[in-house]
């Protein structure tokens, strides 16, 4: 087998043995709650991918994790942990349903639409550059910072929206203008809309930025070897800002989905919980991005399947086997590094 | 070469004997024998890397020898079940060079910690506190026991480390480079603490490669060179000029076949430089060097004596406090590292594996490091381009595995550095080499390809500032030299004097700054 062929074997193994380990945890649950977990399982699976409107359910609640495992992804590659995700995508989806409110009635879909996603990505790069220049400039860690970016996010979000923008008795604000909208895909009455595909353009453009472009080279450098990459003359403390900045507004285009393509409006609440499993994702799918589609789309038949077993067992359930399979992977992750390192020493 | 054991009759403590270690395929001690007298100091020296540390970390039980025999006052230690807690149990004891103190506990707790002398369930700090303050009279270590250790200087923490020692019982001490970070009366202080404890019948080990401290304190030396034993001496009567000798070896000049210098304008101007290090202590104060076109002027000095700095300000990657970098006339003061690379810097970096290559990238990638821009099609990287350029590099300069997609992080350190060379002398624009330790760490077939490289480079016009620790393969290259010492230039020599009987002894007298006023002549 190729050196590549062998590195992605034991990178996929390890997944499936990770997988397994987690299915069979969650088979030991189901059987505590007196079900049969060939019974749960099936009902999962089937829900989520036996008819159209499953599917689409299931694309649907991907999506938004394809998003934000390539935002956690970007900035792993460049050596940085965001945890601020869930800040970065709730003041997107802020301003970009504030911004998609605003236009005129008249703005064409043409302008409108790419106009809201360039301000949700705009608020949410702008929330990733904070702890991004901090780091690089004062050397206190991106990790405190973006958590506690979060919890700021989130006050000033319910704060302004409280005050000046949600509509009256509500916590949601005004409906976006209807040219601002992502049209519905329509499968099934599902709410799979047209940002999926913007989903799978952005893992797209990731892959073309991390293994094509001189950015991502200095990006990746700068991630694995700072000093060597300061010695090369590549403005580290700048790639730095760069990363997180772009990061950050991956993140924020999760906006996209919930305010242009579901709701049309930014409610409070929304996409809540996705920041923190985009670090999941990224984990998972390996900060590659076919990995990351992959992993999200795992985790979106997971928490769409949740709901649909909940007759048989607990939703928590599966909340459950979502941690057991990161816990899986962060011990397979490790096992198959050794593997690869000492593969790759012989 | 032990033949000479000073006075037999004096009961050994410690003896180390035929130990090795390799790490990877460096061989860090080989067959090394080492005997500690009861009552005495015994200082191991030797240059940066030599293997000083890792044979102390062996007799401490840190690192694992692969061979050889410990014997500790007598008893055997087995070489696998060695570790620290054993050698603490038969009277071993290590200070690091890097304190392990916990800032802001106080002496006392610090000193108890991991064994913490207990009343009933509770903590009895004061009886610990008692007996610190005995040992501390007795010795004159002047150790307050209720001092918070981040209020106290960095002399007064080491005597807490040595305190902390002695209070576990040992009696043979440790000491790796002990003065690195002492002021001058610190040193002072430490040695009269020193003088005390031998008299008291310690026995102390001291790792150090200043060669004064060596003739004013040892009673025994040990001189180690690339991880082995080359030599022992009685302190008495030992000058600090037969130790260096012994240091930078007798070994005979490497034969490098070298055409004249043809040297032409001048090329590299650095004027009266200074720079901080990275303690925030002056580094570098008042260094010049001028290198022309077609020349290597060889940088020697015991590593720490302000060589990093030098490079790191002509590189950019230091600000320097004064003084100027100049090349081809044109001031490099405000210029980014990128930029210098751009205006004719080609770069060596002394610490491979931190700075010259990135470990987990392929043979292409690397070589195309700092020279991206290089390839690239607008935003993108050119592919075709870097294929073209690793296919050849790789020939040129026979990289193997000849697999431009290898991870560099799997090969010899003789590849990675030819890496790392042909990508520096395949600059478009190279008017100057700034090459430090480039044969550190590589097989001897690298060494000839690599002196032949640098050579090249020179008879190709550039102007080369060549730093090494070997003083043979800076003999053996330069046209010019310079001796760098506490961050001064100590020595300057032409080609005519290098080629001088004697020129060695010279050169490693002013790295050990012994004789810097009667070398001004």
């Amino acid at each position: 087998m190729t050196k590549r062929g062998n590195e992605l074997f034991l990178q996929v193994y390890g997944v499936a043995v990770a997988l397994l380990v987690a299915m069979a945890a969650g088979s030991v649950l189901i059987l505590i709650f007196g079900q049969s977990p060939a019974n749960v399982y099936g009902v999962l699976l089937s829900k989520t991918w036996g008819n159209a409107h499953g599917i689409g359910q299931t694309l649907f609640k991907s999506t938004p994790l394809i998003f934000t495992g390539l935002s956690v992804a970007l900035a792993f590659r460049a050596g940085l942990f965001n945890i601020g995700c869930e800040g970065q995508l709730l003041v997107g989806s802020f301003a970009c349903a504030l911004v998609g409110s605003a236009l005129p009635m008249s703005t064409p879909a043409l302008l409108a639409v790419p106009l809201a996603i360039a301000v949700a990505g705009l608020a949410g790069g702008a929330l990733g550059a904070i702890p991004g220049a901090l780091r690089a400039y004062t050397g206190s860690h991106e990790v405190i910072n973006t958590i506690m970016l979060n919890f700021i996010a989130s006050a000033a979000v319910l704060w302004a929206g409280n005050r000046f923008f949600f509509v009256e008795e509500t916590t949601h604000t005004a409906e976006i203008v209807s040219t601002a909208e992502l049209p519905s895909l329509g499968i099934s009455g599902s709410a799979l809309n047209g940002s999926f595909f913007l989903a799978f353009a952005c893992a797209g453009l990731f892959w073309v930025l991390m293994d094509r472009s001189r950015r991502g080279f200095e990006l990746r450098a700068v991630g694995l070897s700072p000093l060597a990459a300061e010695n090369a003359g590549i403005d580290v403390r700048r790639s730095i800002v760069v990363a997180m900045t772009l990061s950050g507004a991956i993140a924020g285009i999760v906006g996209a989905n919930f305010v242009l393509g579901y709701k049309h409006y930014f409610e409070e609440g929304l996409g809540r919980g996705m920041g923190f499993m985009g670090i999941a994702v990224a984990l998972l799918g390996r900060n590659n991005p076919i990995g990351i589609i992959f992993a999200a789309l795992l985790f979106g038949t997971l928490s769409n399947g949740g709901l649909e077993v909940n007759a048989f067992v607990p939703k928590e359930l599966i909340e459950v086997l979502q941690a057991v399979i990161i816990l899986a992977v962060a011990i397979t992750s490790a096992t198959t590094q050794r593997a690869l390192a000492k593969g790759g020493a012989s | 070469m032990s033949e000479s054991v000073p006075s037999l009759a004096d009961e050994v403590v410690l003896e180390l004997a035929g130990v090795s270690r390799r790490f990877g395929t460096n061989v860090a001690n080989d067959k090394v024998d080492l005997v500690v007298r009861k009552g005495s100091v015994h200082a191991v020296v030797g240059e940066n890397g030599a293997g000083k540390s890792t044979l102390m970390k062996i007799a401490y039980g840190q690192i694992r020898a692969d061979e050889g025999s410990i014997r500790i006052k007598g008893r055997q230690m087995p070489i696998a079940k060695h570790n620290p807690m054993k050698a603490i149990e038969l009277g071993v004891g290590m200070v690091h060079q890097h304190f392990m103190l916990v800032p802001p506990l106080s002496v006392a707790e610090n000193v108890v910690l991991g064994r913490e002398p207990l009343k009933g369930l509770v903590l009895d700090l004061d009886k610990a506190a008692g007996e610190l303050q005995a040992l501390s009279e007795k010795y004159g270590l002047h150790v307050d026991p209720t001092a918070i250790v981040e209020t106290l200087s960095v002399g007064e923490q080491q005597r807490v480390e040595i305190i902390k020692v002695l209070w576990q019982g040992c009696d043979i001490l440790i000491l790796d480079e002990p003065t690195a970070v002492l002021t001058p009366l610190e040193v002072d202080q430490l040695f009269d603490v020193l003088r005390g404890l031998v008299a008291e019948g310690v026995a102390v080990v001291m790792i150090t490669h200043k060669l004064d401290e060596v003739v004013a304190l040892a009673d025994d030396i040990t001189v180690m060179r690339r991880g082995k034993v080359v030599d022992t001496l009685e302190g008495q009567g030992a000058s600090v000029e037969s130790i260096a000798q012994a240091m930078v070896g007798r070994s005979v000049l490497l034969q490098v076949a070298k055409a004249p210098a043809n040297p032409g304008e001048d090329v590299l101007v650095v004027k009266a430089l200074s720079a901080l290090g990275q303690s925030g202590l002056p580094a570098l104060r008042d260094v010049s060097v001028t290198v022309r076109a077609g020349e290597i002027v060889g940088v020697a000095g015991v590593e720490g004596n302000g060589q990093s700095e030098l490079q790191e300000c002509i590189v950019g990657l230091r600000k320097p406090t004064s003084g100027t970098v100049a090349v081809n006339g044109q001031d490099w003061s405000g210029m980014h590292v990128a930029e210098r690379y751009r205006s004719g810097l080609a770069h060596v970096p002394e610490d491979r594996h931190a700075r010259a290559i990135v470990l987990d990238f392929s043979i292409a990638d690397n070589l195309i490091l700092g020279r991206h821009r290089e390839f690239s099609k607008g935003p993108l990287i050119d592919r075709e381009a870097r294929a073209k350029e690793a296919e050849a590099r790789i020939a040129d300069v026979d990289i193997r595995p000849a697999d431009a997609s290898v991870h560099a992080g799997t090969m010899s350190g003789g590849n990675q550095q030819k890496i790392v060379i042909a990508r520096e002398l395949n600059r478009p624009a190279n008017a100057i080499l700034v090459c430090a330790q480039p044969t550190r760490g590589v097989d001897i077939g690298a060494i000839e390809l690599i002196h032949k490289q640098v050579i090249a480079a020179r008879d190709a016009g550039l102007a080369v500032l060549l730093f090494s620790a070997e003083l043979a393969e800076l003999q053996s290259l330069s046209d010019k030299l310079i001796v760098l010492y506490g961050g001064e230039v100590a020595l300057r020599m032409d080609a005519e004097e290098l080629a001088k009987e004697g020129a060695r002894a010279k050169i490693g007298a002013a790295m050990t700054g012994a004789s810097a006023s009667q070398e001004s002549a």
